[in-house]
């Protein structure tokens, strides 16, 4: 999760992601912030992230994509 | 047949009235007639097309939907016996079957809007290519007649296959019912591009009609018929004016051209997606917003998450993801930010997927040359923008301006003026025509010109104004509602005679003071050419 956090607050330092549960539905990340969170958790947990995942629920919070994440390292 | 004409209005009772009268069931099944005789109108021979992309497009779902049932029955039976190996092995293996029907039906569909659509801008660029290299050869152009819808019912139904491949939803089972979902005849003209698993409950739900929906939907009619004809129509009459008389109309006449486009082409296009969007809602079908006030954007990224919508979407989904965060996208970052630093290898993926989707959305414009540099120097400036965000950032803390309203109110203009400066490339359609009237603007600029009688030489007359004047602060007061939610239900809330005050007004608008006769076009939505 600390990894996740660090990615996001990376790009927007002045977010609380940690309570923040509509990054997408608010427009606070935007396309070129997903496709740059996607090469950074790529990068840290040699994970696949297909354009199928991409859906707000996925990215909404530091939550979900930790939530995503976890899943797709077990399939 | 086209939303301006009484044939529409005759069609679109008729339709109606059948509808109710029609046991519910049967009542999807009228819709997908209905839409095949207004596809007719168009011309019988292209129910070709429209019916190769609705089996096509079936076929391969029924495929994907077939691949995908059988992978789970075989891991279920194997939950026990299969390591995560051989698992991850068999799903890559199942995936690569039903990428193989993917991209044989989109080859397909994509393959007929190419050659239909670019296969003469090909031509006349290799014609352009031999009269350069000194041959006297030049090929024949094909001049093929592009069908009705044929860019909006492509993206729609491929939108859909790749949702059956994502497994997003399962694959409709009913040939007719995807027929229906791909010819439904008010996104037909110029769109919303619809998506399946928003439509399908009540796009075959046969529902009775209600008073609220006909009410709705009647009034958001009047309404794009009102933009249209009130104002679009008036207006193309100035545009035109100016964009075919470019030895006497430059300089100060540019920018009004420029001015006079950008609400000509909004009130157009929001005018017929209203009627599109109303007449669905007559039916209890919801389709997709298209625009959510753009010209009240503070970016040119923020303008096109706001106008055409649909469109911009599907891009984004289907196209801008997926390349950007497709493997050898991602291993060409890792390349460069081990080789060439951390800072470009970022940004590579965002660069080249925002140059492709841009150079995409240009093309699926118009074939030609003028709409590859609007879409690309759209790209530029957004990449720009979102460069410079830290260096705004800065200002704006330095300035103590960010939240101001002034500077807002700058921040809009500026996008208005940067998104209409861009959008006359589209109207000269000529790149270096175009190029050579912006710099009339700073060569041989005017502005007394215009108040010398310029303004009343454009084809308008002193009543087109009288009349513009109001029907575009009108506009401009409903999006400026439109803020707080959704104007009709606001008005719906007023007592009873202002409300039918308000029909009947623009009702009475629309009757008298739309732009019939000569010298007006009432024949085209500028959407649909595209």
């Amino acid at each position: 999760m600390d990894t996740i956090l660090e990615i996001l607050r990376g790009l927007h330092p002045d977010i609380d992601f940690e309570s923040c549960d509509s990054l997408v539905d608010d427009k606070i990340i935007d396309s070129f912030d997903i496709v740059s969170i996607i090469s950074d958790l790529n990068d840290e947990f040699d994970i696949t992230i297909p354009a199928e995942e991409i859906v707000p629920e996925n990215f909404n919070s530091a939550k979900a994509i930790y939530a995503m994440v976890e899943r797709l390292m077990e399939e | 047949m086209l939303f301006t004409t009484s044939r529409f209005i005759f069609f679109l009772l008729g339709v109606i009235l059948i509808y109710q009268l029609l046991p519910q069931k049967f009542r999807w099944i009228w819709l997908l007639i209905s839409s095949y005789i207004f596809y007719c109108f168009s011309g019988i021979k292209h129910l070709i097309y429209i019916t190769v992309t609705s089996f096509s497009t079936y076929l391969a779902s029924i495929m994907l939907d077939r691949i995908q049932k059988e992978q789970a029955s075989y891991l279920k039976e194997n939950k026990e016996s299969l390591s995560r190996e051989e698992r991850k092995a068999y799903k890559a293996a199942m995936k690569s079957r039903q990428r193989r029907w993917l991209v044989l039906c989109m080859l397909l569909n994509f393959g007929i809007l190419a050659v239909l659509k670019y296969t003469d801008f090909m031509i006349a660029n290799i014609n352009g290519i031999l009269g350069a290299a000194g041959s006297k050869r030049q090929l024949a152009f094909m001049n093929f007649v592009l069908p009705l819808g044929i860019s909006f019912y492509t993206f729609q139904t491929m939108g859909y296959l790749i949702d059956v491949y994502r497994e997003k939803y399962p694959a409709e089972k009913n040939p007719f019912k995807l027929a229906l979902f791909t010819s439904f005849f008010p996104q037909l003209i110029q769109g919303p591009i619809n998506r399946f698993d928003e439509l399908k409950e009540s796009l075959f739900a046969g529902r009775k009609l209600t008073i609220n929906n006909v009410s709705f939907g009647t009034q958001r009619i009047l309404w794009g018929f009102f933009k249209k004809l009130v104002i679009a129509d008036r207006l193309l009459v100035a545009v035109s004016t100016i964009i075919h008389n470019t030895d006497e109309y430059q300089g100060v006449y540019v920018l009004v051209g420029m001015f006079f486009y950008a609400i000509t082409l909004y009130a157009d296009f929001t005018g017929g997606i209203d009627i599109a969007i109303g007449v669905a809602e007559i039916f209890g079908i919801p389709f997709r917003e298209n625009f959510e006030r753009p010209f009240f954007s503070k970016s040119i990224a923020e303008y096109w998450r706001r106008w055409h919508m649909s469109l911009s979407s599907w891009f984004r989904d289907y196209m801008f993801y997926p390349i950007s965060v497709s493997k050898p996208m991602l291993d060409l970052s890792k390349f460069c930010r081990k080789h060439v630093g951390d800072w470009l290898g970022k940004r590579i993926p965002i660069y080249l997927a925002s140059i492709i989707v841009w150079f995409t959305t240009g093309i699926w414009h118009g074939a030609a040359w003028n709409f590859v540099v609007w879409g690309l120097l759209n790209c530029l400036v957004i990449l720009v923008s979102q460069e410079c965000t830290p260096l705004y950032e800065k200002f704006h803390n330095r300035l103590k301006v960010g939240n101001s309203f002034w500077y807002r109110m700058f921040q809009v203009l500026r996008t208005f003026w940067l998104m209409s400066f861009l959008r006359t490339l589209d109207c000269y359609q000529n790149v270096g025509l175009t190029f050579r009237m912006y710099s009339t603007i700073f060569t041989r600029f005017n502005l007394m010109e215009l108040f010398r009688g310029g303004l009343m030489k454009l084809g308008l007359t002193r009543y087109d104004y009288i009349v513009l004047v109001p029907a575009v602060c009108l506009l401009l007061l409903v999006s400026l509602t439109g803020r707080k939610g959704s104007v009709r239900k606001q008005l719906s809330a007023k007592p009873v005679m202002v409300r039918y005050l308000v029909y009947f007004a623009i009702f009475l608008a629309v009757l008298i003071l739309g732009a019939y006769g000569v010298g007006y076009d009432s024949s085209q939505f500028i959407y649909s050419r595209f």
